[in-house]
């Protein structure tokens, strides 16, 4: 790829999703974008991005920006923050409601294995609670990774990181050589295409957010602007949930790290909302 | 340090279970067959063990019945590796006491993952 198409790239992602390319990882920009390019009928990566500098349709805008935010996933992903979900944030909420629904969203949910992985924890907790309501929600910038999360099917690979061998055997069926989750769990989650720099005020109240391994990848300016957005979302009761290692010091004074609780965050009660 | 029994007909699947084992740790023995895995259990139980299925002289099921079996026999972590992936052979695993399961082929990361689930 020449500096120029690199260029390219880099602005079309920080542009549309927020996404900070690094320029100097022409490798990793190359690996996203060849089956883009392929899929989307050029023979390079230079005759897909020519194309786009030609007529800048939008749905070829998208596909470039979502291979290049194709994120990794897996179930139960670092296990802590599923316990925490189930010992602590559900119960904790669940009393605070009072027979109110727990809304919970995954954003940037790629292909599904983390709210699917909440689905079958709430699955367990309502069997000891029958009165406990919990909604979950999923949301994601591809399409593409939407669909496959909807379909809740996986390949043998992906069974087997994260996800106890006695949740395959009680919720999946084998399909050909895939994996498919049971429905029962599949519709428990709401989905929704959700670009997180385009304005989260709009989308209501949610007592968890799970958003991890999400922010690192953005600009600050975006990381700034969804996490001033999830001031709306996030009640003060609520909890926004990070990747264990991920820090927000010097994006402000939104949320509040909990002590002890590597990961989770609360919002923070002196943040001044700024003006809209 | 933990121990972990490998018990596996082949060679190849061994070592590789070898290094990626002791990468994590573990001081690794080896079996060829449930046979020569209940000699080594015999003699001192392992932390965990690593376990093909079709294996020549005693298979991996029946290794892990008579194990069960055992006095202290029911201490070991007993992990599962093979290439049987339906729900019938991963079924009757747990059922015979099996603590998880692998379907080969594999790594290290679903190696790593699987001893963690298991409780080690």
């Amino acid at each position: 790829m020449t500096p120029e198409e690199i260029a390219q790239v880099v602005s079309l992602c920080r542009a549309r999703a927020g996404l900070k390319v690094a320029p100097d990882k022409t490798y990793l920009i190359e690996s996203r974008l060849s089956p883009v390019a392929r899929r989307e009928g050029f023979d390079s990566i230079s005759d897909l991005l020519a194309a786009l500098r030609a007529r800048r349709e939008d749905a070829l805008v998208w596909s470039v920006v979502e291979g290049m935010a194709a994120g990794e996933t897996a179930f139960f992903r670092d296990r802590t923050p599923f316990q925490q979900f189930r010992d602590e944030m559900a119960p904790q909420l669940a009393k605070a409601r009072g027979g109110a629904p727990i809304r919970v969203w995954s954003a940037a949910c790629a292909t599904g294995q983390e709210v699917y992985s909440l689905a079958m924890l709430v699955g367990e907790l309502a069997e000891a609670d029958p009165a406990l309501r919990i909604e979950l929600a999923a949301s994601d910038l591809s399409r593409r990774a939407l669909d496959r999360a909807q379909a809740g099917v996986y390949t043998q690979l992906e069974v087997q990181r994260g996800l106890p061998i006695r949740l395959l055997v009680r919720h999946f069926e084998k399909e050909g050589e895939q994996w498919k989750l049971a429905a029962d769990v599949r519709a428990r989650v709401r989905w929704r295409r959700i670009n997180l720099i385009a304005g989260l005020r709009q989308i209501g109240r949610f007592d968890v957010v799970f958003c991890r391994y999400v922010l690192g990848h953005m600009t600050e300016e975006a990381q700034r602007k969804v996490l001033e957005d999830l001031t709306c979302v996030v009640p003060t009761d609520g909890f926004l949930v990070l990747g264990a290692k991920e820090r927000i010091t010097g994006l402000g004074d939104t949320f509040q790290p909990i002590v002890g609780r590597p990961g989770l965050f609360r919002r923070n009660p002196q943040h001044q909302e700024a003006a809209a | 340090m933990k121990t972990c029994l490998v018990i596996d007909d082949s060679r190849v699947i061994r070592k590789v279970a070898r290094r990626i084992l002791e990468d994590l740790g573990y001081e690794v023995a080896e079996a060829a067959d449930g046979a020569e895995g209940m000699a080594w259990c015999g003699a001192e139980m392992p932390d965990a063990i690593l376990l093909d299925w079709n294996m020549p002289v005693m298979t991996g099921i029946e290794f892990l019945r008579r194990l069960r079996a055992e006095p202290g026999g029911d201490k070991p972590v007993v992990v599962f590796c093979t290439v049987e992936n339906d729900l019938a052979h991963i079924q009757e695993a747990l059922d015979a006491g099996a603590d998880e399961y692998i379907m080969k082929p594999f790594d290290g990361d679903i190696v790593m993952g699987k001893l963690v689930e298991a409780g080690l």
